[in-house]
């Protein structure tokens, strides 16, 4: 965390108190977000997303591996996150570090909770095989509101996967022998095809400072904040994940107020999203 | 390896349709982070690299300090889902070799002494990787250099050159990297033609090797000329419309 200088935050907070941020938006206000998919040749689906300055890339991999024991029939989901040393002069190289964990996390239960992903209809041969996906988020440049960036970087990208038969066929046609449901599973499934998916929800991010709430911090603004409320909403206007961080408070008006502020702009970004992936 | 696969056809033509001298496509964008102290974007055929540089800036742990000079850090990384099977995130061995050549070959170039105790940060980042990543890393990084403003005696450059069927040739693809005889990919100031990296990996005769070098060293000048144009669409002063 670098130091914001006490001018800074003066300069934030005084404009705030005239109903202004530092880049101009109002406080409910989303920088622009950009969506592009299909950009790594090599992952079973990419995305990029920009949210003004800040830019994340997510990549699917997808192998065949085992399932868990409890749950013998549905697929498995993997998902990380680093904080490479290219997006920010204060990330650093080595394992990953708290921070990298929790968007992970944040990231996965925002996929796996909602059910986006149907994983039970990943199983090839129950108990047996099953397609694991590895969920690989590159923080690119950071300029706060990752967690926004990322999860919606992840939703473009699996919404832009292909299972990839075509380039899994020779282990497939290998495993045959052992577990012969696998022919039906091919002759079921002969080509590539998408990835099962839900309707997901969107999650939208606001931080609190002095007592002004704003929607997708900047960084400046993350830097001074106090208390972050992430809430994710569905078609229809409910409320699927919530996340507070942060040792700040919220108060009940506030807490309503963001939701309706993050119905508002999850709508938006959920067209978008649907029109930039074809889904 | 050997293998039957023909990687040169009756007609001279190599799998992608290019000639012996030929390189991929490459495609430089300079200062596209926000954040990096410099910056590029860099796709050549089907690797796409991202490189950011910051710095110079206090070497941290103290210890990697020298009170003489700055030094150059290069970090090459790949992305887990860059490659075909999904390979696991952070440094393998692989990697931190690279890292350290590409380190080595920048801090030549770079004038270090005009920083002493600092470091130059220099994060490769493969995104798609598809043969050459190295050279297309290095080439990269020599762009987000200048991009951030760092004194250099010139902009370093990058290219392969190997052996496919018997025939020398320029620029390896992904095919040809797998089945051909032997790869070799240089580094070089193209100012003064210094060769910075050099690596080799295969089998060639002196006279081979000889041609392979040549070959090299001229895809490095075409590079060189792509990336001097990626910043000066940069960094040139654009007519009113």
């Amino acid at each position: 965390m670098t130091i914001v200088p006490v001018i800074k935050r003066d300069y934030i907070c005084n404009l705030a108190k005239q109903g202004k941020r530092i880049d101009g938006r109002k406080f409910d206000e989303y920088r622009k977000i950009i969506i592009e998919t299909n950009i790594v040749n090599k992952a079973e689906g990419s995305a990029r997303v920009k949210i003004g300055n800040t830019q994340v890339l997510a990549g699917i991999k997808m192998d065949v591996g085992e399932p868990y024991s409890d749950t013998p029939e549905s697929g498995v989901l993997t998902t990380a996150a680093e904080l490479i040393p290219l997006a920010s002069p204060t990330f650093e190289s080595g394992p990953p570090q708290e921070d990298a964990i929790e968007l992970a996390r944040v990231v996965d239960r925002g996929v796996r909770e909602s059910q986006v992903i149907e994983l039970d209809k990943l199983c090839i041969v129950p108990k047996e095989k099953v397609w694991i996906i590895f969920l690989d988020i590159h923080i690119l440049d950071y300029d706060g509101n990752l967690f926004d960036a990322a999860s919606l970087s992840a939703l473009a990208a699996l919404m832009t996967s292909k299972i990839p038969i075509q380039r899994m066929k020779p282990i497939l046609e290998n495993l045959k022998e052992k577990f012969p449901n696998i022919e039906k599973y091919l002759n079921d499934h002969p080509e590539d095809y998408p990835l099962p998916l839900k309707e997901p929800p969107i999650s939208c991010t606001s931080v609190k400072f002095d007592n002004f709430v704003v929607m997708d911090p900047s960084l400046d603004e993350e830097e001074i904040a106090n208390a972050r409320l992430t809430v994710a909403t569905d078609t229809n206007g409910d409320i699927r994940a919530m996340q507070k961080g942060l040792n700040g408070s919220f108060t009940r008006e506030e807490i309503q107020k963001v939701i309706k502020a993050s119905l508002d702009n999850g709508r938006e970004i959920r067209k978008q999203l649907s029109e930039n992936t074809g889904y | 390896m050997k293998s039957d696969k023909v990687l040169i056809d009756d007609n001279g033509k190599r799998l992608d349709g290019r000639g012996f001298d030929e390189l991929r496509n490459i495609k430089i964008e300079a200062g596209v982070l926000h954040r990096a102290d410099g910056s590029c974007y860099l796709e050549w055929g089907g690797n796409k690299v991202l490189v950011a540089v910051y710095g110079p800036r206090e070497a941290i742990p103290r210890h990697t300090q020298n009170s003489l000079r700055a030094i150059v850090n290069a970090r090459y990384n790949m992305a887990a889902f860059s490659v075909e099977d999904r390979k696991r995130p952070g440094p393998d061995r692989r990697s931190k070799e690279i890292s350290k050549v590409i380190s080595e070959a920048l801090e030549k170039i770079v004038l270090t002494e005009q920083f002493p105790r600092s470091s130059i940060d220099v994060n490769i980042e493969v995104l798609d990787a598809e043969a050459g990543t190295r050279c297309a890393g290095l080439t990269a990084a020599g762009v987000a250099l200048a991009d951030a403003g760092i004194p250099m005696k010139d902009i370093p450059v990058a290219c392969a050159a190997g052996k496919i069927a018997g025939k020398v040739v320029l620029d390896l693809g992904k095919e040809e990297d797998n089945f051909g005889d032997a790869d070799l990919p240089i580094a070089i100031s193209p100012r003064t033609n210094e060769i910075l990296l050099l690596q080799m990996d295969g089998h060639l005769t002196v006279d081979e090797f000889n041609q392979a070098l040549d070959y090299a060293i001229n895809g490095c000048h075409k590079v060189s000329e792509i990336q001097k144009k990626a910043i000066l669409d940069k960094y040139q002063i654009k007519k009113e419309e």
